[in-house]
């Protein structure tokens, strides 16, 4: 499908905004990404034609951005992160927990078409590691069971997240007291893992 | 190495060092351009001279100094400054450039044996030159499709692509289709098309000669050559009249890739695909090799030259001189054309010769009105009149220079056409005049914009012959405007008028010369409309006129006389004791003005022709009137054929075939549609005994005169006569060839301007003709002059047909060339989307297109650039001849639609 009819108006109205068509295209991309949850080449032939670039013009400039997808998603996109902290608190084993219970590879979909698992880097929520996202939601400190309480609840339909794409403002909310900062390794609330083992080392 | 030598004419030379060595830059230019004026190369990937720079690939990293020390910077993206130290080659520099490239090598693949770049890969070259001797990446490259086709001809291997962005840069910037691209990012970044929609670009070759590796390939030379097995010669492309500078590429007498070459005043080094790939037909095992003959209805026979031209001489021997004519020509380079043009006219006496086939323009037109070159058009600021065909279909390089002008140099374009074309979207004002009506619009043009745009317009009405004429039903409507049109002069043209005013305010704004680029955008319609248009701009103050014309050397052509009523040197035959040279040359001179296409076919057609001669000429495809096509060649007593191909009209009616040698084959020179004199080179031999059309017509001279063209025996030797009859060609010697080998020259601009050069400038046009000739009445069938005069609104579910070329055709040539083959598009009826409501039938239909003198079948489809009442059919498309629907000389073709 290209663009539904409410679309088409909600469209005009964006290219409005802008000096120059051309410079809707990312708040299009969007809206296009938001009706199919990914981009689907006939919306984005439609979205070069409102914006009167060429298709691989805007194909072009939608890969450079992770956000935008290519190839259809489940409604629920959830991204692990395994970058450094996280690795450090389990994100590796997070991850190959999530691909067990998901009965996935990382990148797959669910047969049941609801999730999406993903691989991410660092997303800046250190303090929270192990964590990840689900549709960009943040879910910190995550255990494995955590995590199967969570694909349980997203495929109840129990949490209050849309589906992947649905357009809305996300903030990251980490609590006061975890925020970031410099914080000495012995008023630290737990040991790191490197820590424990340093001081192993020095014991031996 | 020597410092540069300043040529920075009036600007201030910028004072730089380049490794210690004092130079002079030009204020503005990059420090890599300057380095290399200077003789010192700076190793690069992504810059190209003739695009904007982006600092991609960072080879060309050196150091610079501006007084805060000297620290590595990018040399295509810092321009010169005063006092810049630069130092190409230090330690940092050179570590620089063997990162660098060691960087770029971690993922591109060492298939070199097998990559058609290798041993012309700057990649490759400069690795050898700056790179590290071994890789230290052990990893897995990253890996793809081996070449994928992005188009029809241009293969992608996006492994060994660097990521320059010179293919994506040239697509958009350049060519301005920007359907190949960078898609993903960091590590996954490729270059690619949209899902299944291919590089279809007019000019994706070029990518292929600036990819600085392997990644793009083109298919007529993958695999086929190794670099140092190619030999090279720079010649001229020979598929439309721009005449693009090329380099020709052979291997054992094989032609097999065509580049382009970097002419300043010409094509930049670009090319149309068809004058890159064009090169194919001339390989083509169908190319006639020996001469053939057949008695009517009989099959052919493999004859030799001496019976073949024995044939020839004895039916002209008989002939009456103005029974004998000679069609076509443009193929031809000049030494040939002028040899048949004495052949004809000085030998035999007959003027009945036209290079054109109802499908140019006047020669008075062409020779006479002063002319622009490309670089006038393209003058930075300028101001350019597009009155003609649309330069992307039909002459390609003059379409990428118009667009980087515009684009680019702030020249203004004011379009003034029936529809739109490749340009439209660039047009800072687009004029959409009614057919028939543009050089009325043309006249009010130059009215309004002689008068002060500020001055009361009521006193600078145009001539109330033009204001009178019918106002349509479109256009304005209400009785005030209707008043202040009429007061303009554009009443019924059908533009709007605030765009004339703006137009009109921009041509007297325009602070250097006006260039009007005229030619035919419909050859449904005869010239005579755009001429008289032109003619109504001579009065714009010191403008110029480029002719947009379609055939390959048709300025050679008309510039040696290979057209009715002219004489080389741009002499009209009336005039002829004027050409003192000439006579002396010339056994005889024609004793009457002879025939044009048209009338030679009409004579045809009545019996009126002995001899035919098609000069590389298939009037059945090219002429304007097919059925005209058919009976003027049926009707002909000796049809005579010297070509490279066997192509419908000689198949229909020849009766001797000349095989003739292509433009790689021999020696000459070409004229571009600036007068500009180039040279085409021979290198490769001919197929069988194939032979350059000259030495067909000087032996043909011979044997009907004999001592009329014996010191005529080579190129050189015909050249040298030219330029002694010739006043304009009188420049074009041997050491001048040598001397501008790589721009050409132009030809001695014409001083004959006015009623002299046989246009006259009076309101509504009289061209200076002479009653004989030139479209002269036909008293044929019943009904074909019918529609002359009609240029009211089209009666009900009637169209005025527009027939446009487009690049690819199902022309002879083309047909022969496999990387082309596919591309002619096929039949289209297009009309405006507002015309499709009304009727019953809907965009896809399959429809017949019916005139008054014929039908095709195409499928119809709606575009906004038709303007309403119009319908587009585009000329030559496979199996749908355009010409069948139009009759030569009508004034208007109106057809009608309907299903099938
Ligand atoms: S394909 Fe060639 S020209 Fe295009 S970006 Fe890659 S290396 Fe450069
Ligand atoms: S490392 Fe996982 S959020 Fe930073
Ligand atoms: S040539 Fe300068 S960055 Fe590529």
């Amino acid at each position: 499908m290209s663009l539904s009819e409410a679309n088409e108006a909600l469209a005009a109205e964006i290219i409005g905004w802008f000096p120059r068509p051309r410079s809707a295209l990312i708040p299009l991309l969007h809206l296009a990404q938001e009706q199919d949850g990914y981009l689907t080449d006939d919306a984005m032939r439609r979205v070069a034609e409102l914006v009167g670039a060429t298709p691989a013009e805007v194909k072009g400039t939608a890969g450079f951005y992770e956000m935008f997808r290519f190839e259809p998603v489940g409604s629920y996109m959830v991204n692990v992160c395994t970058n450094i902290s996280c690795l450090l608190w389990g994100g590796e084993e997070l991850l190959d927990h999530a691909c067990e219970t998901l009965g996935v590879e990382v990148g797959g979909t669910t047969d049941d078409g609801m999730i999406t698992l993903e691989e991410a880097e660092c997303i800046a929520a250190c303090t929270e590691a192990p964590c990840l996202q689900v549709n960009y939601r943040y879910r910190g400190r995550v255990t494995p069971d955590d995590f199967d309480r969570l694909v349980d609840d997203l495929r109840a339909g129990r949490l209050d997240i849309p589906r992947h794409g649905a357009l809305s403002a996300v903030r990251q909310s980490i609590p006061a007291e975890r925020l970031a900062g410099v914080v000495p390794p012995e008023q630290a609330r737990a040991a790191p893992v490197w820590l424990e083992r340093n001081s192993v080392e020095a014991a031996s | 190495m020597t410092a540069a030598e300043p040529q920075v004419g009036e600007e201030v030379a910028v004072e730089i060092e380049v490794d210690g060595i004092a130079m002079q830059a030009r204020p503005g230019e990059l420090l890599i351009a300057a380095c290399e004026r200077a003789g010192t190369y700076i190793p690069r990937f992504c810059y190209h001279p003739r695009m904007s720079p982006v600092g991609m690939c960072r080879m060309c990293l050196v150091e610079v100094d501006t007084g805060r020390g000297f620290s590595l910077q990018p040399s295509c993206m810092v321009p010169v400054s005063e006092g810049m130290k630069v130092s190409t080659a230090s330690e940092a520099a050179k570590k620089a450039q063997d990162g660098v490239l060691e960087f770029l090598l971690i993922n591109h693949p060492l298939d070199c044996p097998v990559c058609d770049k290798g041993g012309e890969c700057p990649l490759q070259d400069q690795t050898m030159a700056y790179g590290p001797g071994e890789t230290r990446f052990v990893e897995e490259k990253r890996h793809f499709t081996k070449p994928i086709a992005i188009s029809e001809t241009v293969y992608l291997d996006r492994e060994r692509c660097i990521l320059c962005d010179r293919c994506t840069r040239f697509a958009d910037e350049v060519a301005g289709d920007a359907l190949i691209h960078f898609m993903g990012r960091g590590n996954h970044t490729e270059v690619n098309t949209f899902t299944d929609e291919p590089f279809a670009s007019y000019f994706s070759g070029n990518t292929v000669q600036i990819c600085p590796v392997g990644a793009l390939t083109a298919a007529p030379y993958r695999f086929k050559a190794r670099p140092w097995d190619l030999s090279e010669t720079v010649s001229t492309a020979w598929v439309d009249s721009v005449g693009a500078r090329v380099a020709v590429q052979a291997s054992r007498n094989r032609v097999l890739r065509v580049l382009g070459a970097d002419a300043d005043a010409v094509n930049w080094g670009w090319l149309s695909d068809k004058e890159r790939f064009g090169f194919e037909a001339l390989n083509s095992s169908e190319r006639l090799s020996a001469p053939a003959v057949r008695q009517r209805g009989a099959a052919w026979r493999d004859v030799g030259w001496g019976e073949a031209l024995g044939q020839i001489a004895a039916a002209l021997g008989e002939a009456p001189p103005e029974r004998v004519a000679v069609l076509g020509g443009a193929r031809l380079t000049n030494e040939a054309q002028y040899m048949w043009a004495k052949l004809a006219k000085g030998v035999i006496g007959t003027d009945n010769v036209d290079a054109q086939l109802g499908d140019g323009l006047d020669p008075a037109i062409v020779l006479s009105l002063p002319r622009a070159t490309i670089d006038d058009a393209c003058r930075p600021g300028g101001t350019v009149v597009l009155m003609g065909p649309d330069p992307k279909e039909e002459l390609g390089a003059l379409y990428l220079r118009l667009r980087h002008a515009v684009v680019n140099d702030g020249v203004k374009l004011i379009e003034v056409t029936p529809g739109a074309t490749g340009l439209s979207h660039l047009a800072q004002h687009t004029l959409r005049p009614r057919p028939g009506t543009t050089a009325q619009l043309a006249a009010a043009l130059v009215a309004t914009a002689e008068s002060s745009p500020a001055a009361d317009r009521s006193g600078t009405a145009a001539d109330s012959g033009t204001a009178s004429r019918g106002t349509g039903a479109a256009g304005a409507s209400d009785a005030d405007s209707d008043a202040t049109n009429a007061a303009d002069g554009i009443a019924g043209t059908g533009v709007d008028r605030s765009e004339f005013e703006a137009a009109a305010r921009c041509l007297s704004e325009a602070s250097d010369a006006v260039t009007v680029i005229v030619g035919r955008a419909s050859l449904a319609e005869p010239a005579e409309e755009v001429e008289a248009a032109a003619i109504e701009l001579t009065a714009l103050p010191s403008v110029k006129f480029l002719p947009a014309l379609r055939r390959g050397n048709v300025v050679g052509a008309l510039e040696a006389g290979l057209s009715s009523e002219w004489l080389p040197g741009r002499v009209r035959l009336d005039d002829a004791e004027s050409a003192e040279s000439l006579i002396d040359a010339w056994p005889r001179m024609p004793e009457t003005a002879g025939l044009d296409a048209a009338g030679i076919l009409r004579a045809a057609a009545r019996g009126d022709i002995d001899v035919l001669v098609l000069l590389g000429a298939d009037p059945l495809n090219d002429f304007v009137d097919r059925d005209l096509a058919y009976r003027g060649l049926r009707g002909a007593s000796l049809v005579v054929a010297v070509d490279l191909f066997m192509n419908d009209s000689s198949s229909l009616a020849a009766h001797v075939v000349l095989p003739a040698a292509g433009p790689t084959e021999c020696d000459g020179t070409f004229t571009n549609l600036e007068g500009r004199v180039s040279p085409m080179s021979r290198k490769v031999t001919p197929p069988g005994t194939a032979r350059p059309d000259w030495m067909i017509a000087a032996d043909l001279a011979e044997r009907h005169e004999p001592g009329s063209a014996s010191d005529l025996d080579s190129p050189e030797a015909i050249r040298a006569e030219l330029a002694r009859v010739s006043n304009p060609h009188r420049l074009i010697t041997e050491q001048a060839l040598i001397q501008n080998a790589l721009e050409g020259m132009l030809l001695e601009r014409s001083d004959t301007t006015g009623e002299a050069g046989g246009w006259r400038r009076s309101g509504r046009p009289t061209m200076g003709r002479s009653p004989v000739g030139r479209t002269e009445p036909e008293t044929g069938p019943a009904g074909r002059e019918d529609n002359a005069g009609t240029r009211e609104e089209t009666p009900d579910g009637a169209f005025r047909l527009v027939a446009a070329r487009t690049m690819y055709d199902d022309g002879v040539m083309l047909r022969h060339c496999p990387s082309s083959r596919g591309l002619a598009p096929a039949a289209t009826a297009a009309v405006n989307p507002a015309d499709l409501d009304a009727g019953s039938l809907g965009q896809g239909a399959a429809v017949r297109v019916v005139s008054d003198f014929g039908h095709l079948e195409a499928t119809l489809v709606t575009d906004l650039g038709v303007p309403p009442g119009s319908l587009r059919v585009n000329w030559l498309a496979p199996g749908a001849p355009a010409n069948a629907l139009i009759a030569a000389g009508a004034d208007a073709t109106m057809v009608k639609v309907e299903a099938r």
